[in-house]
């Protein structure tokens, strides 16, 4: 597992708790690092500087599956909509290998990069587009929770399928602004002119060249809505994420 | 190091002022300012004749990091504001001080000018800042 790094004592302590009286071990892999290498050229990169069997091996994944090489797991995943890497390996190697990816032309990129990239690819960010006073229904992560087989349990299944019974008051959508201007996390978001939802992730997209957010709206929130920024309502379209896949404008 | 011309004068809100000849003041944000915000994707500007006070804030500007409001320096009317800046926002990070000019303004006092502070004044908020 590979969990936020914000939440970590947090996780371990309530992983630690549910095991409790389980034959499950928990092992935490301090010793290891992660570096995501993302882009058009990702893959071709880290090939070259992986080098031979290694190489061939990573060559081989499909999308979303993981190969684990001698000393390091390499991941056809990433939190950018991008094709690429995450790469898994020990701490100790993480500079060299650092390094050797710099050498081999791969430009470091920062957290503000990060966030653009992962909004533009309609994907949540804890803390901001989900928390602990939401569940997944609400969340557009519906797709991550295997209800079938109908009789497996697992933590939380009873709340949720509480919610769908009720029906699920509010999902999380993606909004495009009309008008120009930046839109920000926690914007009040009007629909028929009452507020009615929130912006939980709010950005300008550099690929599309507007501003592009996620918010949580009523379930039946339409196709156009408004947005309150400082003191105006401003008028944007509400899409289904993501807004770029592999740099080109889905929406 | 910021760039901070010398001709020029300050405010402690990071607006930059030239005197031009006709009697009205140029108006942007300072080299240091640009910085900080980013890349500016968003500029509102004033309407042309709307009148303001000295700390109005008649201006924003914006990057995806934070949303800036810009003020007038002197009591005056807006004579002319830079509609460049409505499709090409980032000439303000290129160019702070020449294309990335944002209003002009007629002071109702020509004194007030005299008044703002000059470069050297604002290198050493600047420096404060930094500390």
């Amino acid at each position: 597992m590979v969990i936020n790094a914000a939440t970590t004592d947090k996780d371990l302590a309530w992983m630690r708790r549910q095991a409790e009286g389980f034959e499950v071990a928990l092992q935490v892999r301090d010793d290891l690092a992660l570096i995501a290498v993302q882009g058009p050229h990702a893959r071709e990169k880290v090939h070259q500087v992986l080098g031979g069997g290694e190489s061939e091996a990573a060559a081989a994944l499909d999308p979303f599956s993981l190969a684990e090489l001698d000393g390091m797991a390499v991941a056809r995943t990433g939190y950018t909509g991008e094709d690429g890497y995450e790469v898994m390996l020990p701490a100790a190697g993480a500079v060299d290998f650092w390094r050797k990816l710099l050498a081999a032309g791969v430009a470091p990129c920062g957290l503000g990069a990060r966030d653009t990239l992962r909004l533009e690819a309609g994907m949540n960010l804890y803390g901001a587009d989900m928390d602990e006073t939401v569940t997944p229904l609400e969340s557009g992560l519906a797709w991550t929770v295997a209800f079938e087989p109908a009789e497996r349990d697992f933590l939380g299944r009873a709340a949720l399928e509480r919610q769908k019974a009720e029906g699920v008051q509010r999902k999380l959508v993606g909004l495009v602004l009309e008008d120009r201007g930046v839109l920000r996390n926690h914007q009040i978001v009007r629909v028929a002119g009452e507020p009615a939802g929130e912006i939980t992730s709010g950005s300008f997209s550099p690929t599309l060249g507007r501003a592009i957010a996620l918010a949580r709206v009523p379930a039946d929130t339409g196709e156009t809505v408004e947005v309150e920024v400082r003191g105006r309502p401003l008028r944007a379209k509400v899409v289904k994420p993501p807004f770029v896949r592999h740099g080109k404008a889905l929406i | 190091m910021s760039n901070i011309p010398q001709e020029l004068r300050y405010t402690e809100t990071h607006e930059w002022i030239r005197l031009e000849e006709d009697g009205t003041l140029t108006v942007g944000i300072t080299d240091h300012a640009q910085h900080l915000l980013g890349d500016i994707v968003f500029v509102e500007l004033p309407e042309e004749g709307e009148e303001c006070a000295a700390g109005d804030d008649v201006a924003v500007v914006e990057s995806v990091k934070a949303a800036s409001d810009v003020y007038a320096p002197v009591t005056g009317e807006i004579a002319a504001i830079n509609t460049r800046l409505t499709d090409t926002p980032e000439l303000i990070n290129q160019d702070p001080y020449g294309e990335g000019w944002i209003f002009r303004v007629k002071p109702m006092d020509p004194e007030d000018y005299d008044a703002l502070m000059d470069a050297d004044a604002y290198q050493e908020l600047i420096s404060e800042d930094n500390e």
